[in-house]
Formats: structure tokens, C-alpha cells, sequence
């Protein structure tokens, strides 16, 4: 028993970072969290998806480097040296979270914890022991979501012929064949890292695009590219006949008006969070969800219940680390009483890491015409670019949607080589409502990717320089 | 150095605070960063901390009382330093009318004790009307304003000038500069109270009595006012206090209505004679309401006339605005230059502009400039009605229907055709007598159409 100004229910990127701000501010701060510190991003989501990422990365490169007069001997991929390497990146940033726990005097409490009243929780240790501790502020729910399978469609996760991201992860090799079912980012990145790894990868997705809510450009870009290096995509696939087997998996996928039978080593499903809701005793204190299933704050990221918080994925989309993290310093500045800059959940820039990159923020297109919004598009292509020649990564562009009136960043779209990194500057402009003069009045230097940003800000304008 | 102690805006929307509890007493030494006191907001209560180091020399808000965002609050300063000027200036909004930025109230740790900060230009004129003189004094640096004499209106050693004063991003900017908005009147809610573009849609919705109107024509300042267009006056005492007295009683626009009925029948002798000689000589009763209005118009710049918060702006041509309805709602197309144009070409653009609102083809400058509007819901049968002011301007008129009436002429009841119009005046800008005589004027040139050839 033990009392703090403030508890965290899960240590991922909302929970942590939330604590840290809290305890920054002066206040008592405790995380409960039962796995590692730093939640799925740090152990089964981005870092050691990036990890992987890169690795597929290199390997797909070595297959240039006699172009560039370096020729390599015998290319060897291991998938499990891979796989370990990308496990020590995400145990070390584990760690790196631990560090930042003590130096910021924050306690971690290992185990499960369950709500008891707004101002308590009680946890369950991993030698089953209970103990209650006291929240003197707020308690704040960052417990995230989980991967849920599909099992509607028959294909229930088994962790061996079914599995989800968190069993690609850690495999020791890749399977010869591979269906993976949601071509989002997590499906995308995976189709890419397997890829690398020589797995005949099929990418399977219900909606008419892969990565469906980027923009349309960006989609076709990234599954023009995927199809050059042989991964089967099928948007509009519906999926029957599910039959999981022993080691191999068959299904009928329709797609393209064309039925056909699929027999793969392992599906991967990469399709459908679910947000854990569950055992944390949000009924007993009568926590209101959204529709969907999240839980419902208002924009301080208070519950229904007063002085009880969620932040992160289990308060709502977009599920990502950064909108975690945000809410994160948000809440805590809240119950720190200070008055933060309330969260503008219009300007979450999107990154997906498979290559070509694509990264986004605000408007697609499709969205600024459902919207019927004026727009004009600047789109400059890397193929243009001096410094993407350079390094051979012609593919992919900028795409700008602005204002017609104003000049606006409505809308901001890279495809191409470090675009997770280029949108950043878009990113600020938006932010800050530069338009896309602001933009181009910055001065760019040269050589670099980041000139197309500027170029396709003067696209929009109708003065662009180099294409 | 001394450090100003205000009310500041602890969160987005809050105008004024609460002084709850102080949590420090005269005389306490105290940190930047240091809570001072509890201030309920029209949210919570938070705390009011200390922006600079040094000693708590003066409380100037009372436990209890509230006071608006920018109020100053107390002093911070060394123990020995002459904090006199500064407290002389207390009980009045200091600077920002919105929310002092905390670069603002760092900026003031800079000041010294004696060269008290002087409201930004912008706010000047405001300030001034409501801060008794002998508070004025003492706002004026002593050190320089021994020296060349200036107006008191705008006393050299002044702060930055309004433009930089103001943090606003690029896109309110040009949001604002489009609809005739002055930054320095616009509460900011962006990070340390930058304006943000929907601090602009509020101030441009809290202007603008109709939200449909509003969207297709607000944006009503001349697109590029070149000089000699206008004239700027600045505010008088006596308009001020109008200004301010009336704002308070009525919305933002202190609105007040004339309706005058005018005889027609000149009018419509004329359109008679003129449509014999032929059919391209046919004007509207409307055609020839819109020149008699420009024409008026231009005999009383008094009235053609924008409201631009501290200052009035007087314009010596003519644009005339005419309310189109449309399937999405109420456009305000301008005939530039109406005054000077002739009747037929007045018909001819009024029906061009007319028509390609209504197919939603009108170019921006051809729906914003004006500088005075008319409506007309005549063809729906409305006796009179009164129109909202599109602002800035300083009126509309409402014409309404023309139809023939009994009316009694020498002691004769003969039929008249007859119209109603009402010209709803922003009172801040024009008074009762002032619209009464500018509709004098058009009554003579409707009554006596022949004198618009004059």
C-alpha cells in the first residue's frame, strides 16, 4: 500500500510519457505495468518492426550495390539474426524507459491493476499477492489495445499457422509463403520486411487500396512499387473458406472479379485492434465507452468519471504511439492544473515504414472533395530530385493539397525514401497554419530530398522550378 | 527591474478571473515560476504564477474581486525600488485588450520602474476612453515625455508597433486582412495567445449578425484600397462613448432603423417615357433605386461609411453592394464605382451580377469592396423590412415592395404608387439625424428622378 499523486495503468508511449511530464511537473507518479516498460510500441510494435524494416532495407539495397561498384560476396538473409537483432533494439529501449523511471523518481509497479473507486487501484503481482494504492489526483487508463484476429472470417490467431505482428516478431525464419491479411501499415510493413527476406508474400486487402487511409496517389505509388518486386496485392479481396490446417493455411480470395485458392505456410493478420477494455474494472466505476468500444474523454482526457483519465489507444483512434505520447504530456499537464494547449487530433501525421516510405498528414484528396473544399495540388516526384538520383530512390513524390483562396496546408502526402522524416516540415506549417508560401520562403538546401517539399509547395502555386 | 504582476488568460476563453486567494503576501520574496495566487477561471482554478524574481511589493487585486485578463495585479521588484508609476496605473485593463502573451509580461521584466508600459496603438484609442486622465500621466514615461510634444493619442516610446506587437500565424493574417479585421481586436487562442484562423471565424462570426451572409460576403473591406478612395478619421470622444455606450446596450453593432415611404410615381413616368422609345430603355423601379442610392451616397460620405474599430473610414467612391439570393444563401455582389455609372449600365450589371451569383460564378472581387449594401425583397411582396448590416459598413437599406396605395395629396385621397424603405444604421457611425438626412436626400432624387441626371 502505498500512496502517489498520480497512477499510470500501462506503461506504453501515453502511459510513460504521461508519467514522466507528471513527475517533470512535481507530482508523486506511479505506472502499472505488467510486461515491459514502453508497451507494444517498444516491444511489439514500431521499434522493433523498424528494426526488421531496416534489415529489408539493407537487403534490398545489397541487390544495387554492383551499380553503385560495390559488389558484395555471397548475400546471405537470416531472418533470425534479424529478428534477434530488432529484439535487443527493443529491450535496450526498454531499458532506456527504465532509466528515464528512476531518473525521474517514478515507481513501477509490476503487475495488472484493476480500478478500485477514481482515487485507488488495486494490483496483482505476478506471485498473485494484491496491494492497493491510492491516487491522491487521477488515475489515468493507458492500458492500449491488442491485435484481435479475425476470427469472423474463420482465421482466428493460433500463433503458429495464424499469427499476428507479435509472433512475426519473433520468428527464428521465414515462412516460404505468406498471407497477410489488412494491408495497413502493420500489413504493409510486414509485406516488405518478408519480402526482403524471400517469403512469396500475398497482400490481401478488403478495401479498394492498400494503406486506405492515406491518399490514393500514395497508395497505387507504394503498391505499383510492391508489385515490382513480386508481392502479390489484391485490394478489394473478400476472403471464405477459411481452412486453417497443421502447417499451411488455404482460403478462397476474390478479388478483381477473378475467385482463386490460396495455400500458404502462415497467415499473418494484420487487420483489427481491440482496445483493452477488459478487467480493469471500468463498469464497477461506471466508465462511458464510444460506439466503437473505446473509451470515451472529454478534451482535458477525462473519462466520464471525474478525476479518472485514459489516454492512448484505449481512448480512441488514430491508434498511434505519437498521439499517445501527446495525450500523454496533455493529461498531465491537466492534472498538474496547469493549462495545456488542448490536443488538435487534425494534425496527426501518419508514417508507414515499408519502402518506398509513405507519410501524411491532414486532408486526401478524396477527403478535401467530399468536404467540397477548393483545393489546388502541387506534386513534385523524386525522379526530379538531384539528391534522390544520388542515392538511386527515384521513387515516390510529394504531394501538396493547399487552399484555393488562402493557401492553406490542407493536406500534406510523401511516398518516397525518408519520407516519415520529409513530412515534418509540413507537419509544422500545418501546425503552425504557415501557407504553402511560408513553405517556399524557407529556404531549402541543396542537395536534398527536403527541396521536393519545396518544390511542390511552388507546384501548387503553378511556379515550379525543376520539372 | 520590476515585473508586472497580470490577470493572465489561463485558458482559452477566459476574459476575466477571480482573485481567490493570494498565496503570497506583500513583502514575500518570490521565484519566476512561483504560484502567487489562486484564480478561478470561467473553468477551474488555477494558479497565477510569478514571471520574474524578486519581492511581492504590491497586491493591487483585492481576495474576492475579479478583474479582466490584462488587470494588473501586483508588482514584483527589489525591496528598495520605486514601484510608484507602475501601481499608478492599476484598477485599468493594461495593454492587451485580450490576453497579455507571456512574452508580453516578460518583455515587461525588462521595463524599468519608471517607463510603465503604454497601451499598443490599436488598443490606444479604447484605452483612452476609459481611463481617467490623471492615470494617462502617469502611463507616459516621464523620461521622454519631456520632450517633443506629441498627441497623447500616440506617445512616442511607445511599445512595438501594433503589427509586431500581435503573434498570428500566416493564414489568419491573410484571413483577416481579407475581411477587413484588425488583429489588435482579436482575442488569440493559439499557443501564448498567437491568433489562429478560428480566432478569426469567431471574431468574423461574432461580427456578422447572419452566418450565411456573413460567409458569402463579410469579407466586405475594399480588396485594394488605394489612397485617396478614403479618408480615416480618427475617433472622437464623443464617438467613442457612442461607440462604446450603444455596443454595450445592442450586440456588437448597435443597429437602429429609419423607415421612410417615397412616391413613385415620377419614377414610374419615367420608366414609361423611357421604355416607349424602346425596349433596350427599360429599367427596373430597382435599376433606378440602386443609382438614386449611389448617387445619395455619394452627397454623404457620412454614410458611406466602414466601421473599423479605431477608427471610422470615410469613403469618397461609391461601391454598391446589392443582396442576391441564391440557392445557398444571401451573396452581396458590389457594382464598383455605382455613383459615377450610368442607369444602364447600373441594369446591366445588376442583372449580370444577379445572374452569375446565382450560378455561383461571381469572382471574389466582385463580392467584396462594397462599401454601403441594399436588399431588396420587393418581389416577394414585403411591405418593408429591416436588413442586417454587413460589416464594416454603416448601413443597408431594405426596400420593399412598390404598389399603389390610397394616399392623401392636397387634402386629396388619390392613388400613388408608393415604396417603403428602411436603412438600418450601425449607430456608432451614423446617428439618428444623420440617416434621417441621407434618406431626405434619396426621397428627393426618387421623388424627382430627373434631378439624378443632374
Amino acid at each position: 500500500m502505498a500512496s502517489f499523486d498520480v497512477i499510470f495503468i500501462g506503461g506504453g508511449p501515453a502511459g510513460y510519457v504521461g508519467a514522466i511530464r507528471a513527475a517533470q511537473l512535481g507530482l508523486n507518479t506511479a505506472v502499472v505495468e505488467r510486461e515491459g516498460l514502453g508497451g507494444t510500441c517498444v516491444i511489439w510494435g514500431c521499434i522493433p518492426a523498424k528494426a526488421l524494416l531496416e534489415a529489408a532495407y539493407i537487403a534490398e539495397k545489397m541487390k544495387k550495390a554492383p551499380e553503385f561498384g560495390v559488389t558484395p560476396g555471397e548475400v546471405k538473409l537470416d531472418y533470425g539474426v534479424a529478428m534477434k537483432r530488432s529484439r535487443a533494439v527493443s529491450t535496450q529501449n526498454s531499458k532506456g524507459v527504465e532509466f528515464l523511471f528512476k531518473k525521474n523518481k517514478i515507481t513501477w509497479i509490476k503487475g495488472t491493476a484493476k480500478l478500485a473507486g477514481k482515487n485507488a487501484v488495486t494490483v496483482k503481482t505476478a506471485d498473485g499477492k494484491e496491494e492497493k494504492h491510492d491516487a491522491k489526483k487521477a488515475v489515468v487508463i493507458s492500458t492500449g489495445s491488442r491485435v484481435k484476429g479475425l476470427p469472423q472470417i474463420g482465421l482466428e490467431l493460433n500463433k503458429k499457422t495464424v499469427i499476428s505482428s507479435d509472433e512475426a516478431l519473433t520468428l527464428e525464419k521465414t515462412p516460404k509463403s505468406i498471407a497477410i491479411v489488412g494491408a495497413g501499415a502493420v500489413g504493409c510493413e510486414f509485406a516488405d520486411v518478408f519480402a526482403a527476406f524471400g517469403s512469396q508474400v500475398t497482400l490481401l486487402e478488403v478495401m479498394p487500396n492498400i494503406l486506405p487511409v492515406e491518399d490514393a496517389d500514395c497508395s497505387k505509388e507504394v503498391e505499383r512499387a510492391f508489385k515490382k518486386r513480386k508481392i502479390d496485392v489484391l485490394t478489394g479481396a473478400k476472403i471464405s473458406n477459411v481452412k486453417v490446417g497443421k502447417d499451411s493455411v488455404s482460403m478462397t480470395v476474390e478479388a478483381g472479379g477473378e475467385k482463386k485458392e490460396l495455400k500458404v505456410d502462415i497467415v499473418l493478420v494484420a487487420a483489427g485492434r481491440a482496445p483493452n477494455i477488459e478487467e480493469i474494472g471500468l463498469k464497477e466505476q461506471g466508465v462511458q465507452l464510444t460506439d466503437r468500444g473505446f473509451i470515451k474523454i472529454s478534451e482535458r482526457m477525462e473519462t466520464s468519471v471525474k478525476g479518472l483519465y485514459a489516454i492512448g489507444d484505449v481512448a480512441g483512434p488514430p491508434m498511434l504511439a505519437h498521439k499517445g505520447e501527446r495525450e500523454g504530456v496533455v493529461v498531465a499537464e491537466v492534472i498538474a492544473g496547469q493549462h495545456p494547449h488542448l490536443f488538435d487530433y487534425t494534425n496527426v501525421p501518419g508514417a508507414t515504414y515499408c519502402h518506398p516510405e509513405v507519410a501524411s498528414v491532414g486532408l486526401t484528396e478524396q477527403q478535401c472533395k467530399d468536404r467540397k473544399l477548393e483545393y489546388k495540388v502541387g506534386k513534385f516526384p523524386f525522379m526530379a530530385s538531384g539528391r534522390a538520383r544520388t542515392s538511386g530512390e527515384t521513387e515516390g513524390f510529394v504531394k501538396i493539397i493547399r487552399g484555393a483562396k488562402y493557401g492553406e496546408i490542407l493536406g500534406a502526402h510523401i511516398v518516397g525514401s525518408h519520407a516519415t522524416e520529409l513530412i515534418h516540415e509540413l507537419v509544422v506549417a500545418r501546425t503552425n497554419e504557415y501557407t504553402v508560401e511560408e513553405v517556399d520562403l524557407a529556404i531549402h538546401a541543396h542537395p536534398t530530398l527536403a527541396e521536393a517539399v519545396a518544390e511542390a509547395s511552388l507546384d501548387s502555386l503553378g511556379k515550379m522550378i525543376h520539372a | 527591474m520590476a515585473t508586472k504582476v497580470f490577470m493572465e488568460a489561463l485558458s482559452p476563453t477566459m476574459e476575466e478571473g477571480r482573485l481567490v486567494k493570494w498565496l503570497k503576501n506583500e513583502g514575500d520574496a518570490v521565484k519566476s515560476g512561483e504560484a502567487l495566487a489562486e484564480v478561478e477561471t470561467d473553468k477551474a482554478i488555477m494558479e497565477l504564477v510569478a514571471r520574474g524574481d524578486g519581492v511581492l511589493r504590491k497586491r493591487l487585486i483585492n481576495e474576492g474581486d475579479s478583474a479582466p485578463v490584462g488587470t494588473l495585479a501586483g508588482v514584483i521588484a527589489t525591496a528598495d525600488e520605486n514601484i510608484d508609476a507602475l501601481v499608478a496605473g492599476a484598477g485599468s485593463p493594461a495593454p492587451a485588450a485580450g490576453a497579455p502573451a507571456p512574452e508580453k509580461v516578460v518583455a515587461g521584466q525588462q521595463e524599468t520602474a519608471g517607463a510603465s508600459s503604454v497601451p499598443r496603438s490599436g488598443e490606444e484609442a479604447q484605452a483612452e476612453a476609459s481611463t481617467p486622465p490623471q492615470q494617462k500621466v502617469a502611463d507616459i514615461p516621464p523620461a521622454i515625455s519631456g520632450g517633443a510634444p506629441r498627441t497623447p493619442a500616440a506617445p512616442a516610446g511607445n511599445a512595438a508597433p501594433a503589427k509586431g506587437d500581435v503573434r498570428s500565424s500566416p493564414l489568419a493574417r491573410r484571413l483577416a486582412s481579407e475581411r477587413g479585421l484588425d488583429l489588435n481586436g482579436v482575442q488569440g487562442s493559439g499557443p501564448n495567445g498567437r491568433i489562429i484562423k478560428r480566432d478569426i471565424e469567431a471574431a468574423a462570426a461574432a461580427g456578422a449578425a447572419t452566418p450565411r451572409a456573413a460567409a458569402a460576403a463579410a469579407p466586405s473591406a475594399p480588396v485594394i484600397p488605394r489612397e485617396g478612395d478614403f479618408h480615416d478619421e480618427p475617433l472622437s470622444s464623443i464617438r467613442k462613448t457612442i461607440a462604446r455606450r450603444l455596443g454595450e446596450s445592442i450586440g456588437p453593432i448597435p443597429t437602429f432603423y429609419l423607415t421612410a415611404e417615397f412616391d413613385l410615381t415620377r419614377v414610374m413616368e419615367m420608366r414609361k417615357a423611357m421604355a416607349e422609345l424602346g425596349d433596350e430603355f427599360k429599367v427596373s423601379v430597382n435599376d433606378v433605386l440602386l443609382k438614386a442610392t449611389a448617387v445619395a451616397l455619394s452627397q454623404h460620405p457620412e454614410v458611406n461609411a466602414h466601421w473599423l474599430g479605431d477608427k471610422i473610414r470615410y469613403h469618397n467612391r461609391v461601391h454598391l453592394g446589392m443582396a442576391v439570393a441564391t440557392a445557398d444563401g444571401l451573396i452581396v455582389p458590389v457594382i464598383w464605382d455605382a455613383d459615377r455609372k450610368r442607369m444602364s449600365e447600373i441594369s446591366r450589371e445588376a442583372k449580370e451580377l444577379a445572374k452569375r451569383a446565382r450560378e455561383r460564378k461571381l469572382k471574389p472581387e466582385e463580392f467584396t469592396g462594397s462599401t454601403f449594401s441594399v436588399s431588396n425583397l420587393g418581389m416577394f411582396g414585403i411591405d418593408q423590412f429591416t436588413a442586417i448590416i454587413n460589416p464594416p459598413e454603416a448601413g443597408i437599406l431594405a426596400i420593399g415592395t412598390s404598389e399603389e396605395k390610397l394616399v392623401v395629396v392636397n387634402g386629396e385621397s388619390v392613388v400613388r404608387n408608393r415604396v417603403r424603405v428602411t436603412m438600418s444604421c450601425d449607430h456608432r457611425i451614423i446617428d439618428g439625424a444623420v440617416g434621417a438626412k441621407f434618406l431626405q436626400t434619396l426621397r428627393r432624387l426618387i421623388e424627382n428622378p430627373l434631378m439624378l441626371v443632374y
